[in-house]
C-alpha cells in the first residue's frame, strides 16, 4: 500500500517564500496607503490583495480548518452517503469550485466598488481585502462546512434546528426581502445604462432572442450540449454589440430603441414578470450559460489588460466626502463604505449558496476550504478589479458619470462648475468628447455604477488590446453587466417566487404547489409587482434611486450574512469550540455595529440626503411651500410615501438583525453553560468508503 | 502537445456541465446497473435543468 503524499517543502525555504509573501504585501499596502497627491500604479493594488489572500489562505484559513472546525477528510459528505447522481453526487473538486464561484459571483462586486470610490480608493480596498480575508471568506467556509456536517441543509433549515422556530423564521423572512431590494436596484442599474442609449438598449434587446434560440438549440436540436449552444450565443452577441452601432446610426430604427427611465422600468418589470413564468430552459437557462462565460472571459481580460497596461489610479486615496457630503449617496465613509461594498468583502447571500447546492458535491470534507474560503478570495479580487477600473478614471469624470442631476444639476455647465469647484476638474467639452468616443449622446449623471464602469474597462481595454473600439468596447462592457444583472433578475424572482408559494402553501395548500400555474402567475405576479414598485420610484427619484435603494440593499444583505454568522457562532459554541467562537463572532459583532450605526442614521439623520424620514418631511415641507411645481409635485406625494416605506423596511432590518443577536447569545448561554436549549443536529460520523477505497488500493 | 489539448478541453468540458450526461450514464452503470435504464440525453438534459433552477444557484 503506497499513500502517496504531496511533499512539503522543505521548512526554511517555506518560511523564506512567506515571508517574501508578507514584505511584498506590506509594501504594496504602504504603496497605496501613503500615495499622497500623486497618482499610484494599479499594480499594487493587485499585488496587495494577492499577498494579502494568500497569507489568508495559507495561514488563517488552515487554523480555521485545523483546530476551530476540525475538517476530517475520513468523513463521509452527503454527496457520498446520499449519492443519486443528481442532487447528490461526488465531484471534483476544481469543478465544484467552479460552479461554486459561477454562482455567487453577481453583479454586486462590480458595482458596490464603484459606488464607494467617492470616498477615494483606500476605505474601500482596504475593506474589500481585510473584510474578505477576515470576515467573508469565513462566513462561506463555515456556513459551507456547517451544512456539509448537516446533510445539506439550508441556511433557514439550520437557523430553525440550531436557534429555534424564530430564528428560522426570520431567517426566512429576511431572505425574501433582500431579494426584492437587490432586484429592483439591480433592475435599477440596468434602467440607468440604456437610458437614452439606443445602442445599449438594442444590445440588451437583443440578448433576450438570442438566449432563447440558443434555449431551442440545447433543448431542441443539440440537447445538453451546453458549449456548442454558449458558443453560438457569444458569437451572436459580439454581432449584436457590433450592429449596436448601426442601429445606433440609422435615424428611424435608433428611435425603436431610444427611452427615458420611467418607460424602460416598465419593460424590465414586463421581462421580469414573464421571464419568471417562462420555463426555465427557454430563457433563464440558456442565458446563464452565456452570461457565465462572459463574465469569466470579461474578468479575466480585465486582469490581463490591467497588469499588461499598469494603469495608474488617478482618484485621490481619500476623498473630502468621508465626512458625508458625498453627491453619489449620502452618510459618512464610517459606516457606509462597510453597507456600499457587500459582495466583494462579506456577502450574506453567500451563505444561501454554500449551504444550498455546494455541500451536496463536495466529495471531501477537506475540501470545503479550498472551496468556501478560495471561491470567496477569488470573487474579492473581482471587486478589487472594479475598484481600480473606476479609480482609473479622471476624477472629474466619476464625478460627472455618477452624480445624480438631482445634486449637481442637469445642466452640463452647471455640473461641471459644481465638480470642478469640490477640486476635481473636469470640463462640459471633455464629457462631450467622452460621450462621443464612447458612442454615446450623454454621459452625465448615469448613475448606478454600470455606465462609470463601462467606461473605466473600455478605456483599459482599448489602451491595452487596441485604440479605435473605444465606443464597441464600452458596449461591451455595459452588455456583460446587463447580461447576468438580467440573470439575477430572473433567477432572483423565481426563488422568491418559490418561498412565497412555499409561504402561502401554509395556509392554502394548492398554492403551494410550486408548477400550478395559477399559483405561478399569481406569486410571479406578487414579487415582480414588489420589486418593481421600488425600481420604478428609484427611475424618478430626483436623487438617483441609487442613494436610497443601494444602501437599503447593502444593510439587507449584511443582515444575511448577521444571521448566517448567528447560526456559525451558536454551531461552534454548541460543538464545545467557545474558545474559538470569536473566528464568527467578531464579524458578526462588527456586521451588527456596522449595520445599526447605518439603520440608525438612515432612519433618523436631519440630513435629507441622509435620513428617509428626514427627506420625506423635506419634501413636504417644499410640496406645502409650492416649492414643487408640474410632474415633481405630482409625484412628490408618492416619494414621501416611498421614502416612509423605505424607512419602515430599514427598520425592521434593523430589528431582525437584534432579536437574531440577543436569541443567538441566549442559545450559546444556555449550551456553554450546559442549560436547555435545542441541541446541535450536527450528523454523526460516518466513515468515508471514498478514502477507504483509495487506501486499500 | 494533443495530450494537454484533449485534458484542456476535458476540463472545459467537466467545468460547463456539457460532458454531464456522460458523466450520469458512468454513475448509473456503475451504481444503479440493475435498475430501470437511465434517462436519454434530452430528458435528462431537462430534468438537471429543472432541479438547478428551483434554489438559489445565482447571487448578486
Amino acid at each position: 500500500m503506497v499513500i502517496e503524499v504531496k511533499k512539503p517543502l522543505p521548512r526554511p525555504l517555506a518560511a523564506v517564500l512567506w515571508a517574501a509573501v508578507v514584505l511584498l504585501g506590506a509594501a504594496s499596502l504602504g504603496a497605496i496607503a501613503s500615495s499622497r497627491g500623486e497618482t499610484v500604479n494599479a499594480m499594487w493594488f493587485i499585488l496587495a490583495a494577492i499577498c494579502v489572500y494568500a497569507l489568508g489562505y495559507r495561514f488563517y484559513s488552515a487554523f480555521l480548518a485545523a483546530k476551530v472546525l476540525a475538517l476530517d477528510a475520513t468523513r463521509a459528505t452527503p454527496a457520498e452517503r446520499f449519492s443519486d447522481g443528481r442532487d447528490f453526487m461526488p465531484t471534483n473538486r476544481w469543478i465544484v469550485f467552479g460552479h461554486h464561484f459561477a454562482a455567487i459571483a453577481g453583479p454586486g462586486p462590480l458595482i458596490g466598488p464603484t459606488l464607494a470610490a467617492q470616498f477615494g480608493y483606500l476605505p474601500g480596498t482596504l475593506w474589500i481585502v481585510f473584510g474578505a480575508v477576515l470576515g467573508g471568506c469565513v462566513q462561506d467556509f463555515v456556513a459551507l462546512f456547517c451544512s456539509i456536517r448537516r446533510d445539506g441543509r439550508s441556511l433557514g433549515q439550520m437557523a430553525r434546528d440550531e436557534l429555534g422556530a424564530v430564528g428560522g423564521a426570520v431567517a426566512l423572512i429576511g431572505v425574501l426581502a433582500i431579494m426584492i431590494i437587490l432586484i429592483a436596484v439591480l433592475g435599477l442599474v440596468v434602467v440607468n445604462a440604456m437610458r437614452h442609449s439606443p445602442w445599449a438598449t438594442s444590445t440588451v434587446a437583443a440578448t433576450i432572442p438570442i438566449a432563447i434560440l440558443v434555449g431551442l438549440f440545447m433543448r431542441h436540436l443539440r440537447p445538453g450540449r451546453v458549449l456548442e449552444g454558449t458558443a453560438i450565443g457569444v458569437v451572436l452577441l459580439l454581432l449584436a454589440v457590433f450592429s449596436g452601432s448601426w442601429v445606433d446610426a440609422h435615424p428611424t430604427i435608433r428611435a425603436w430603441f431610444d427611452y427615458d427611465g420611467p418607460a424602460l422600468a416598465l419593460m424590465v418589470i414586463l421581462y421580469g414578470f414573464a421571464a419568471a413564468v417562462l420555463p426555465v430552459w427557454l430563457l433563464l437557462a440558456p442565458r446563464d450559460y452565456l452570461s457565465t462565460f462572459m463574465k469569466i472571459g470579461t474578468i479575466v481580460a480585465l486582469a490581463i489588460a490591467i497588469v499588461i497596461l499598469n494603469p495608474a489610479v488617478k482618484m485621490p486615496a481619500v476623498t473630502q466626502f468621508v465626512d458625508g457630503t458625498g453627491p453619489i449617496f449620502g452618510g459618512k465613509v464610517f459606516p457606509f463604505v462597510f453597507i456600499t461594498i457587500a459582495c466583494g468583502a462579506i456577502s450574506g447571500f453567500h451563505a444561501l449558496i454554500s449551504s444550498g447546492t455546494t455541500p451536496k458535491l463536495l466529495a471531501n470534507e477537506r475540501d470545503a476550504r479550498f472551496i468556501g474560503y478560495g471561491a470567496m478570495a477569488v470573487e474579492s479580487f473581482v471587486a478589487v478589479m472594479a475598484m481600480v477600473a473606476a479609480c482609473v478614471l479622471d476624477p472629474g469624470v466619476y464625478f460627472a458619470i455618477n452624480s445624480p442631476a438631482g445634486v449637481v444639476g442637469a445642466d452640463a455647465v452647471d455640473a461641471v462648475t459644481k465638480i470642478s469647484s469640490w477640486g476635481f476638474p473636469v470640463t462640459a467639452a471633455q464629457m462631450h468628447d467622452l460621450a462621443q468616443s464612447m458612442g454615446e449622446a450623454t454621459l452625465f449623471a448615469r448613475t448606478g455604477g454600470a455606465p462609470s464602469l463601462a467606461v473605466g474597462m473600455a478605456s483599459i481595454f482599448s489602451s491595452a488590446f487596441g485604440k479605435s473600439l473605444l465606443a464597441v468596447w464600452y458596449h461591451f462592457a455595459i452588455m456583460f453587466e446587463a447580461l447576468f444583472i438580467l440573470t439575477t433578475v430572473d433567477a432572483g424572482t423565481r426563488v422568491a417566487r418559490f418561498m412565497l408559494q412555499d409561504m402561502i402553501g401554509n395556509v392554502v395548500p394548492a398554492m403551494g404547489r410550486t408548477s400550478w400555474y395559477p399559483s405561478v402567475l399569481v406569486c410571479s405576479g406578487l414579487v415582480v409587482a414588489g420589486w418593481g414598485y421600488f425600481l420604478y420610484f428609484g427611475v424618478i427619484d430626483p436623487l438617483g434611486g441609487i442613494n436610497s435603494l443601494w444602501p437599503l440593499f447593502g444593510i439587507a444583505n449584511q443582515m444575511l450574512a448577521a444571521i448566517a454568522l448567528c447560526v456559525a457562532t451558536t454551531i461552534i459554541v454548541k460543538s464545545r469550540k467557545a474558545l474559538f467562537a470569536w473566528v464568527t463572532a467578531a464579524p458578526l459583532a462588527w456586521l451588527v455595529v456596522v449595520t445599526s450605526t447605518a439603520a440608525w442614521q438612515k432612519l433618523f439623520s436631519p440630513d435629507a440626503k441622509l435620513g428617509f424620514l428626514a427627506h420625506a418631511n423635506d419634501l413636504a415641507e417644499q410640496l406645502a411651500a409650492g416649492a414643487i411645481t408640474g410632474t415633481a409635485a405630482a409625484q412628490a406625494p408618492r416619494l414621501i410615501f416611498n421614502d416612509r416605506l423605505d424607512a419602515a423596511l430599514t427598520l425592521f432590518f434593523l430589528i431582525t438583525v437584534w432579536v437574531l443577536v440577543i436569541e443567538t447569545c441566549r442559545v450559546c448561554y444556555a449550551a456553554h453553560t450546559g442549560k436547555r436549549c435545542p441541541p446541535t443536529a450536527e450528523t454523526p460520523h460516518v466513515p468515508s468508503r471514498l478514502v477507504e477505497d483509495w487506501v486499500r488500493d | 502537445m494533443i495530450e494537454l489539448m484533449r485534458r484542456c478541453w476535458q476540463t472545459m468540458r467537466a467545468l460547463s456541465g456539457d460532458d454531464a450526461y456522460e458523466r450520469y450514464l458512468a454513475h448509473r452503470r456503475e451504481h444503479h446497473a440493475a435498475d430501470e435504464p437511465p434517462l436519454s440525453r434530452a430528458d435528462f438534459f431537462h430534468a438537471e435543468q429543472q432541479r438547478k433552477w428551483s434554489g438559489v444557484s445565482r447571487c448578486c
